[in-house]
């Protein structure tokens, strides 16, 4: 070997070395030891109070349980473009749990996607927002999920196929994605402007469901709160380019997130509907600073705006009606019978149908949501005054529906008609059937008051 | 005019594609055992089976029962020889004012029909859109299993199984 290739082969060595060094650094996380699972009583009980009330806000139950299964014991599937992955059991379980995580192991979960062997975790976890969660807050719900009773499940195995399934991708994925850092106050905005960012962009993660992701499944910052999909529903643009007849303004934020429904804009339905749920059982304080970040989001609607759509609203009700009914005879047949009598009866709500010229279901892009209501209608809440709507799923077919869903659209929004309805109605009763299939429990039970006040 | 097949026979109906399924049969045809409630689909006193599935009838255009079967409670059994569900019910004495009874009675049949043995929680999580302002939920849940198991026995021959023709 002559000088110069030594000296070649010896650059490659160290390049080589480098690299491997540096792509250990990335991938590799170090085991943090096991603990003899910690004694309900070691926690104080307002610490664990706080807890409950964040991971209500966190939405924790709503992945970590499974249909019919017990709470935060994992094992529901969550569908992504990579295949499916399985929510784990984060209670204390010590063998098939967190009951051996120490709090310094929970926290790096938060902070960074690891869990306490080391093992990268899939950012269906939404770690790029738990990272906000300052120190108190994810001691508060160790503390609270330290508490649960333990159940014994095991993961269920993840269904991707390659290179998805291997966790070292998941390393790369952070070093593109994952910007970590707790949220910094803007000292311009008030306390509670501010207390609102901290919970919409850490622990409440609002922008995992309403913000677009890009081909490799992270949220696309620029298109911030713009709109995205989550089970078979549409979760609707927050921003500027929302559908909204009506525009949205704090107070219709926060009685929307508190009731689930509100005259102006409808109801929360789908999985927002267990994010209300949740949120029932939090401080009113935390809800409002959530609905006066999300209104600045929106941005406020000058009065202008306001008088603006409220005369879009009332013009040409009427020409509209005759003909859309002239264009779509079947689907106004449907309408008068099976709609008109709740939602054109002045009834106060909720119990009354909501105006439909004011439905964001309606005035949006994407027919999903409409579909999912008109077939699966809208429980009630066991023992609370909430919207109800009964389901047409057994007494219409897909074209009837369509047909319904078109003349909706023509008589009670000032947009364009969609396109593909047949097949999104086709699609909505297959997500419907099976999800009836695979969550025999019945949905939306609210949350138990006896249970809010309770560390 | 349009063809409205109910309990089997077919009846010729003069009525708007847009008229509620249940005025058509209480008006026109005379069958009274779907109750008019609330008029909203939030009760279900009106429910009838149509082809097989539970549907509110006061939220049912006309329209959207072309070539269908309709069955209501009378299309079940007869009073000398009552249904299985329909036994059940009496032996059971589940109805008070009975006001919401035959909705009841014609989900708990479209349920059986496609579950032969369904379990006390898909029993309630089936009844759910159903309100009794009596209070005999009780003897409700336990009419539904008895006529599961009338259903289910020997005694009861295809015939008696108020099977819907």
């Amino acid at each position: 070997m002559t000088r110069a290739s030594r000296i070649i082969a010896s650059i490659v060595a160290v390049v080589l070395l480098g690299g491997a060094a540096a792509a250990f650094a990335v991938v590799w996380r170090p085991a943090i030891a096991a603990v003899e699972p910690p004694a309900p009583q070691a926690f104080d009980a307002a610490l664990v109070k706080r807890g409950r009330e964040l991971a209500a806000i966190g939405n924790c139950n709503n992945c970590h349980t499974a249909g019919g299964g017990r709470n935060f014991a994992g094992g529901l599937p969550v569908p992504t473009p990579f295949g499916t992955i399985f929510s784990s059991n984060i209670t204390p379980d010590p063998e098939t749990g967190i009951g051996r995580w120490s709090e310094a192991a929970f926290q790096r979960a938060m902070r960074s996607g690891v869990d306490r062997e080391g093992r990268h975790l899939y950012p269906t976890f939404p770690y790029d927002h738990f990272t906000n969660v300052s120190d108190e807050d994810d001691r508060a719900l160790y503390a609270f999920l330290m508490t649960r009773q333990p159940v014994r499940a095991p993961a269920r195995e993840n269904q991707l196929s390659f290179p998805f399934n291997q966790r070292l991708a998941i390393a790369g994925w952070k070093l593109l994605f994952l910007r970590h850092g707790t949220y910094q106050p803007d000292p311009k905005q008030s306390a509670e402007w501010n207390r609102g960012a901290y919970l919409v962009e850490g622990l409440a993660h609002c922008g995992a469901c309403h913000t677009p992701r890009n081909a490799l499944g992270a949220e696309r910052n620029s298109a911030q709160f713009s709109g995205g999909d989550v089970d078979n529903w549409h979760a609707y643009a927050l921003n500027d380019q929302s559908h909204a007849p009506v525009p949205w303004d704090a107070d219709a934020l926060f009685a929307y997130l508190r009731d689930g429904w509100h005259r102006d804009h409808g109801t929360a339905r789908g999985p927002m509907a267990e994010v209300v749920e949740n949120l029932s059982s939090v401080p009113s304080s935390d809800v409002r600073a959530i609905a006066v970040y999300m209104a600045g989001i929106s941005g406020a609607p000058t009065p202008d705006r306001k008088r603006q759509d409220e005369a879009t609203l009332e013009a040409n009700a009427s020409d509209k009606a005759s003909s859309a009914s002239q264009s779509n005879a079947a689907g106004a047949s449907i309408y008068a019978a099976a709609c008109a009598s709740c939602h054109a009866s002045g009834r106060p709500l909720p119990y009354g149908g909501i105006n439909l010229a004011l439905s964001t279901a309606i005035a949006s892009p994407d027919p999903r949501n409409l579909a999912n209501i008109v077939l699966s209608g809208v429980q009630a809440v066991e023992g609370e005054s909430s919207p109800i709507m009964p389901g047409f799923a057994a007494s219409m077919t897909d074209t009837q529906v369509s047909a319904l869903l078109s003349y909706l659209r023509a008589r009670f929004s000032n947009q364009p008609a969609w396109s593909g309805v047949d097949k999104i109605v086709q699609d909505a009763r297959r997500a419907r059937t099976a999800s009836l299939l695979t969550s025999p429990a019945p949905r939306n039970v609210s949350a138990d008051p006896q249970q809010r006040e309770k560390p | 005019m349009m063809t409205l097949k109910v309990n089997g026979r077919e009846h010729q109906v003069d009525a708007d594609p847009d008229t509620p399924l249940l005025y058509v049969l209480r008006d026109d045809i005379k069958l009274n055992a779907a109750k008019f409630g609330c008029g909203l689909g939030q009760c279900g006193a009106c429910t009838v089976i149509v082809d097989g599935k539970a549907v509110l009838s006061c939220v049912t255009p006309m329209i959207l029962l072309e070539g269908k079967q309709v069955t209501t409670l009378e299309g079940l059994g007869t009073i000398a020889e009552p249904a299985p569900i329909q036994r059940a019910f009496m032996e059971e004495q589940a109805a008070q004012c009975g006001y919401c009874i035959a909705g009841m009675m014609m989900r708990a049949q479209a349920l059986l029909q496609r579950n032969s043995k369904p379990t006390d929680e898909q029993i309630r999580a089936e009844l759910e859109p159903h309100l009794c302002r009596c209070g005999t939920h009780m003897r409700i849940l336990r009419a539904v299993r008895r006529a599961a198991r009338l259903m289910d026995t020997a005694e009861a021959s295809p015939a008696a199984k108020g099977s819907i023709q």
